[in-house]
């Protein structure tokens, strides 16, 4: 019980527009501390709907969310911006870094909110995560300056700045290039094996998918094997 | 630290759109800059305006009208006491314009302490003497240093030196005009007749210009002492009692009360000249209005860039919101924005609009009926600053205020799922 990191129970979501659709249907199940977790599924079966809803921003859903104990229900905007700063760490399709900042300002905007540590360890702190993935010299440029492959890494340093209990990606590696994909899907294997890194990955890379602890495949809304 | 990453975070928005950020900067500085000289030069103006009747009118003056007594003999008899008596055709008794028991009168005026002080005065009715014609005159017997300290008298005596009158005996102020019209100068000496026919010679020892041409023309000042010789009065006749107060505001309630306590007739500045303070309410609630308006235009241009930066940056406002900024600190980055656009914008106004009131002021302005002005006025009143600061802040806090909750409000899945 002490090793849940993450439990869903019972999670319903329903779509609204234009008519009335359930694109989620009692779906539960738990991740452990260190899994490193895939979730695989056709397009259109509800794996990114049940992403957002487990990093706590899609907050319109029936069931239960508990993260670290804390059932995530009620909890107000504010707190619920607080625990993504705190507890998760969020990879996207699209790096989404921000072009106004350097690659070393954009890893420490979220460790600068969560304001544990001062400015000059969270800066320390980057340069950490920068080496693990590799890109320490990168971190005076602009993201613009980077490529594709760097610019998800970066992104993956970003998330991994405030330490997190999970590190969520929606098709993290969906738009690089093999050589990219694969240097992505090492590194995570290697936050998972060496730094016991919780992660849970939407996909629909069944190679990437068949190479990590555990696969939950779903299907209209539910899971059907995990 | 929250304050300083949100700082951090608004300036890097603000610089990566520097250009669009100073043209609404600059929009804030140049209706604050307007509103700043507008105000200053229409209340530089209305002080003139207003500095041109009122500085000279007493708050309350002091006098007495000559009119019909109240009390006829028929109201006292015993039989028609009870009667409401119409007699028609009354006409006012001999009665001397003077003010009886004036000395006692203005022993207690020293002693009220809303008076700022007094100036007597005595007004004569008399012919300027041009050869063998009679031009009507006023002459105003004033006590020199009174008059010139509640009434500045010093400011309008064009020629010549006002105190000169009280220095040399039987010497007179001219009006410019009269002046003109019996072409005395400096130093000559003019007849004048009195109502009850007496011709006097006085000495000139200057001019005053009053900025009204139609008083330039008659009136004429001497001292006190001069004009009860002239009138062949004793040194107790005083026609008028002209009252300054602390605060001009009381006068009408003052003057009731004197016109009861001294059984005189007593009125007020507001009511002989309330025509001036129309006019200068008026202009003021004219510049306000449009110096308003200026920065109302300006919080449209902030509005509008905010929004097209709110709109440019979504995605970036969406991954702020998903790795934990939380729609308080959002809200608060974009009103930061604002906020230093109006203030930064606002600062600078506020120089600039002081600079070009400076300007302003330096500008020759030369008009006959204004001896005193030689350039266009300006007030610098502080309170205009302070005004237009808190405008500007408030306009841009305003203008910041939407767009701002439309950015904290965003829905970051809606962004991210849509790519």
């Amino acid at each position: 019980m002490s090793n849940k990191i993450l439990e869903a129970k019972n999670i319903c979501k329903y779509f609204h527009d234009p008519t009335t659709v359930q694109v989620l249907n009692n779906v539960s199940f738990s991740i452990d501390k260190a899994e490193f977790v895939s979730v695989i599924g056709k397009s259109g079966c509800g794996k990114s709907t049940l992403l957002y809803i487990l990093s706590t921003m899609d907050t319109d859903y029936q069931g239960d969310l508990i993260i670290d104990g804390q059932l995530m229900r009620n909890k107000k905007e504010a707190d619920l911006a607080k625990i993504r700063n705190e507890k998760i760490g969020f990879v996207f399709q699209f790096h989404y870094l921000l072009n106004e900042f350097s690659v070393l300002r954009n890893v420490m905007l979220p460790g600068l909110k969560f304001g544990k540590y001062s400015e000059q360890e969270v800066e320390h702190r980057a340069i950490e995560k920068l080496k693990i993935l590799g890109i320490e010299n990168e971190g005076l440029k602009m993201p613009n300056q980077l490529s594709g492959g760097q610019k998800q890494r970066v992104a993956i340093a970003r998330a991994l700045i405030n330490d997190p209990l999970i590190i969520m990606g929606d098709e993290p590696t969906g738009n690089l290039d093999k050589k990219n994909s694969e240097i992505v899907f090492q590194i995570f294997k290697e936050l998972a094996t060496v730094y016991h890194q919780s992660l849970l990955i939407v996909t629909h890379d069944n190679e990437f998918a068949t190479r990590t602890n555990r696969i939950i495949e779903m299907e209209d809304g539910r899971i059907i094997k995990m | 630290m929250k304050i300083k990453l949100i700082a951090s975070v608004s300036i890097s928005l603000l610089l990566a759109r520097w250009k669009q950020t100073l043209v609404a900067a600059i929009g804030v500085t140049f209706s604050i800059t307007m509103f700043i000289t507008l105000l200053s030069f229409m209340s530089g103006l209305n002080d003139m305006l207003d500095g041109l009747i009122l500085n000279r009118t007493p708050h309350v003056r002091l006098y007495n009208e000559i009119k019909p007594n109240k009390n006829q003999p028929i109201d006292q008899t015993e039989k028609y006491k009870q009667y409401y008596n119409f007699i028609s055709s009354i006409k006012p008794k001999n009665d001397r314009a003077e003010i009886y028991n004036n000395s006692a009168i203005m022993q207690s005026l020293k002693k009220d302490n809303r008076v700022l002080g007094f100036a007597p005065k005595i007004v004569a009715q008399v012919f300027y003497n041009v050869g063998p014609i009679d031009l009507t005159g006023a002459i105003n017997g004033i006590d020199v240093d009174e008059e010139n300290r509640l009434f500045y008298l010093s400011t309008y005596v064009t020629s010549g030196n006002f105190i000169d009158l009280k220095n040399i005996p039987n010497s007179i102020i001219l009006g410019k005009g009269a002046a003109e019209k019996m072409m005395a100068n400096i130093g000559d000496v003019i007849q004048v007749t009195t109502t009850k026919g007496e011709r006097v010679p006085l000495k000139v020892v200057g001019y005053f210009q009053s900025g009204i041409a139609e008083i330039d023309k008659v009136q004429s000042y001497a001292t006190i002492k001069t004009t009860q010789k002239l009138l062949g009065e004793s040194t107790s006749y005083i026609t008028d009692i002209q009252v300054k107060l602390k605060d001009v505001l009381q006068a009408p309630a003052v003057a009731k009360e004197y016109q009861e306590l001294y059984q005189v007739e007593a009125v007020d500045v507001q009511t002989a000249n309330s025509q001036f303070e129309t006019g200068s309410s008026i202009r003021t609630l004219i510049s306000y209005s449009v110096g308003v308006t200026l920065l109302i235009v300006a919080g449209f241009g902030i509005y509008n860039i905010l929004n097209m930066m709110i709109y440019e940056k979504m995605d970036s406002i969406a991954i702020l919101k998903a790795t934990g900024f939380s729609g308080k600190d959002v809200n608060a980055v974009f009103i930061s924005i604002a906020l230093s656009i109006g203030i930064f914008g606002g600062i600078l106004g506020l120089i600039f609009g002081f600079g070009l009131s400076s300007i302003i002021d330096q500008i020759p302005f030369n008009t006959a009926s204004l001896p005193t002005v030689k350039t266009y006025p300006i007030n610098y009143n502080p309170k205009f600053y302070i005004i237009g600061g808190i405008f500007s802040i408030v306009t841009t806090y305003m203008a910041g205020y939407f767009p701002s909750r439309k950015a904290s409000k965003i829905d970051p899945v809606i962004i991210i799922r849509g790519k």
